[in-house]
């Protein structure tokens, strides 16, 4: 079945007459995504080949049943898509720009919430059920489809252990890239309950980073709600304290959001903790025996 | 981005918020003018990017003109956990009644602008919430509606009986407010915020983040900046197009994605090497931005060996190849490069690179094993 987005999804691009628009609607549209409408003001009556360009969401929604949207817009501007995808009629918002304001995300978010909009991102390679869909700028290629779930808040990095996965046999249901800012709309909790629910998934490998205490948060949800098997790794064992690793939401502040802690919680649930990525599938195929 | 208590102070006085008479100074006899002008007792505080400078004497009281040029004597020049003191804030000493603290940041987990309060001033927050969390009042703020009159009084409340001092601490809690919200700051501090002997409010401290995000709609932020020399070096490397931090370590590195980069220096450390820095070189492997992060690469002279992790994705690994050997041709750095492809036409790649004088690595272990291997 898959999370979030399915062979049934109708997607919508924002921003699909820029330079980076245009390239992920091709490699989207070829991996087989259902692309039915582009976002782009005053490009109305155009089309990319072959996909009917919009001046707005609202318009693109009611003409084509789109239900999810996908943001290629820069950063200064990406709220203001947000707000409007939302207002739209859009289900789900994938956000892939980098350097959001966080004041503007943390408007923006509470805008959908009086929608019901679901947000992954921003800053986030987008998500993909492999064989389905793919809504991001994710390599299709690497991905196989099977009945490991991932969530991770990396972009490359979740490429790197996909690679890992497919290379040892083992599929992946959906696999989401979740974003690296601090305040990011779909977190670990929301999305492992999902998984929980989702009958095409069999384990969940969590992929986390210094900054925050999601990673701990989700620990505590494992384990009082989840029967299946969850992995982790954590990215930033090495990293020094006070300095930003690239991603916003990637720094250790006043000693807390350590990759130690991080990884003391998930061990002290049951949530084994690769100590490398190519060991990631050999702790899954270990926990569904 | 992070400033000087004196430049958020200043800050915080564009706004009305009190804060106690003082100069900014570089020399003794600025300090001794100083004084002179505030002519009262002063405190002797110096301005550097770093928490606990009064523990490393770097807050001096001084009650006349002698012990006011003795403070700044010892003060300035002062190296205070790595960085050297060029400046002091010379302020009027404040006789404290009381010590409060009030603060906002981002809220990760409420996803909400979050103001904290507590009557436990003058202590590091972080230690009051380890030890008495019951004692910071919280409210989440929705920047929509902002930090609302009645709320603003109800938190003002939690720390003061006397209706004059509320009145005073809700001007301030406000004002605090619309200074974080406008200059789009990640944490706005007042710690402690003191009560007077003659119960008037003041800032005796101020501390003010922002996020990096923002910039680009504050030049007058922007502006304050003071880095340090490592500093620079990672603003060049962002105007490159991408992110590096330099530590200490032997290991050169150079990786597509944050998370991906900082894997690969945490595998070198479990290996028994030690990464020279981070490095995250994005998306777009063109010869030039390689060339670049080389150059700020090389350029610390403690790196002996280069490892290159690179994930090819929508950009194909024999592409990033043949950009690295072109980039290798460019600049010689004269030192062993390990190189590990993986993704969209590794195969490829890794032939592209048996044929150049980089060496070449199939998985993330080899590379770091190899890299650590060469630098015997």
């Amino acid at each position: 079945m898959s999370i979030l987005i399915d062979e049934k999804t109708k997607l919508l691009v924002q921003g699909i007459t820029g330079r980076d628009g245009k390239f992920h609607t091709l490699k989207m549209k070829e991996y087989g995504t259902n692309i039915v409408a582009g976002v782009s003001p005053g490009k109305e009556g155009q089309n990319v080949e072959g996909i009917p360009v919009f001046n707005t969401v609202e318009k693109a929604v009611s003409e084509t049943g789109a239900d999810v949207s996908i943001i290629f817009v820069p950063a200064k501007f990406a709220v203001d898509a947000i707000f409007e995808a939302s207002a739209g009629g859009v289900k789900l918002v994938v956000a892939i720009s980098e350097g959001v304001p966080t004041l503007d995300m943390i408007k923006a978010i509470k805008f959908m919430k009086r929608y019901g909009t679901k947000l992954i991102g921003p800053n986030s390679p987008g998500l993909i059920s492999p064989g389905k869909s793919q809504v991001g700028i994710l390599p299709g290629n690497i991905f196989k489809q099977g009945g490991v779930g991932l969530i991770s808040r990396s972009g490359t990095l979740t490429y790197e252990i996909v690679g890992q996965l497919t290379g040892a046999g083992l599929g992946q249901s959906t696999c989401l890239g979740i974003g690296g800012d601090p305040i990011i709309g779909l977190h670990f909790i929301e999305l492992l309950e999902m998984f929980e629910n989702d009958p095409d998934t069999e384990a969940v490998t969590l992929i986390g980073e210094i900054g925050g205490d999601a990673e701990e948060h989700a620990a505590e949800y494992i384990k009082n709600n989840m029967t299946k098997p969850v992995v982790s790794f954590i990215a930033g064992q090495t990293a020094p304290p006070g300095k930003r690793m690239g991603h916003a939401g990637a720094i250790i502040s006043s000693g807390s959001g350590t990759a130690a802690e991080k990884i003391e919680a998930f061990e002290k649930v049951g949530v084994p903790v690769a100590k490398e990525p190519s060991e990631i599938p050999v702790l899954i195929k270990e926990k569904l025996k | 981005m992070k400033i000087q208590e004196h430049q958020a102070k200043e800050l915080f006085a564009g706004y009305g918020i009190p804060i106690p008479a003082g100069k900014v100074c570089y020399t003794v006899d600025e300090v001794r003018q100083a004084y002179l002008d505030i002519d009262a007792p002063v405190a002797v505080k110096a301005q550097v990017l770093v928490g606990g400078r009064g523990k490393a004497g770097g807050v001096k009281l001084a009650q006349n003109l002698e012990e006011a040029v003795a403070a700044g004597e010892a003060i300035l020049g002062m190296d205070i956990k790595g960085l050297t003191v060029e400046k002091v804030l010379v302020g009027k000493a404040i006789d404290i009644a009381s010590e409060y603290y009030i603060g906002f940041t981002n809220d990760r987990n409420n996803k909400s602008v979050v103001m904290m309060a507590s009557s436990e001033g003058g202590i590091e927050i972080e230690v009051v919430a380890k030890n008495a969390p019951e004692k910071i009042h919280k409210l989440n703020i929705n920047p929509a509606y902002g930090l609302l009159d009645f709320q603003a009084r109800e938190m003002a409340l939690k720390l003061f009986d006397d209706m004059k001092i509320v009145r005073q601490a809700v001007d301030i809690f406000k004002k605090l407010y619309r200074c974080y919200i406008d200059t789009d700051s990640s944490l706005t501090e007042i710690n402690p915020l003191v009560l007077t002997a003659d119960n008037n409010l003041t800032a005796l401290d101020a501390k003010m983040n922002f996020d990096d995000n923002a910039l680009y709609r504050h030049p007058e932020i922007d502006k304050l900046r003071e880095p340090t020399d490592d500093e620079k070096k990672e603003l060049d490397a962002k105007s490159k197009g991408f992110s590096y931090i330099k530590l200490d370590g032997d290991i050169g590195c150079m990786i597509n994605g944050a998370g991906l980069a900082m894997a690969t220096m945490d595998l070198i450390k479990m290996y028994g090497g030690n990464p020279a820095n981070f490095l995250d070189i994005g998306g777009s492997s063109s010869p030039q931005k390689v060339i670049d992060a080389m150059n700020i690469l090389v350029s610390d002279k403690n790196v002996k060996v280069v490892m290159i992790n690179i994930f090819g994705g929508i950009t194909r690994c024999d592409d990033v190849a043949n950009g690295l050997v072109e980039a290798m041709k460019q600049i010689d750095i004269g030192l062993p490069v390990v190189v590990r492809l993986t993704g969209t036409n590794a195969a490829e790649g890794h032939e592209i690179l048996q044929n150049s004088d980089l060496i070449a690595a199939t998985s993330m272990s080899e590379a770091a094993k190899k890299a650590i291997s060469l630098i015997q």
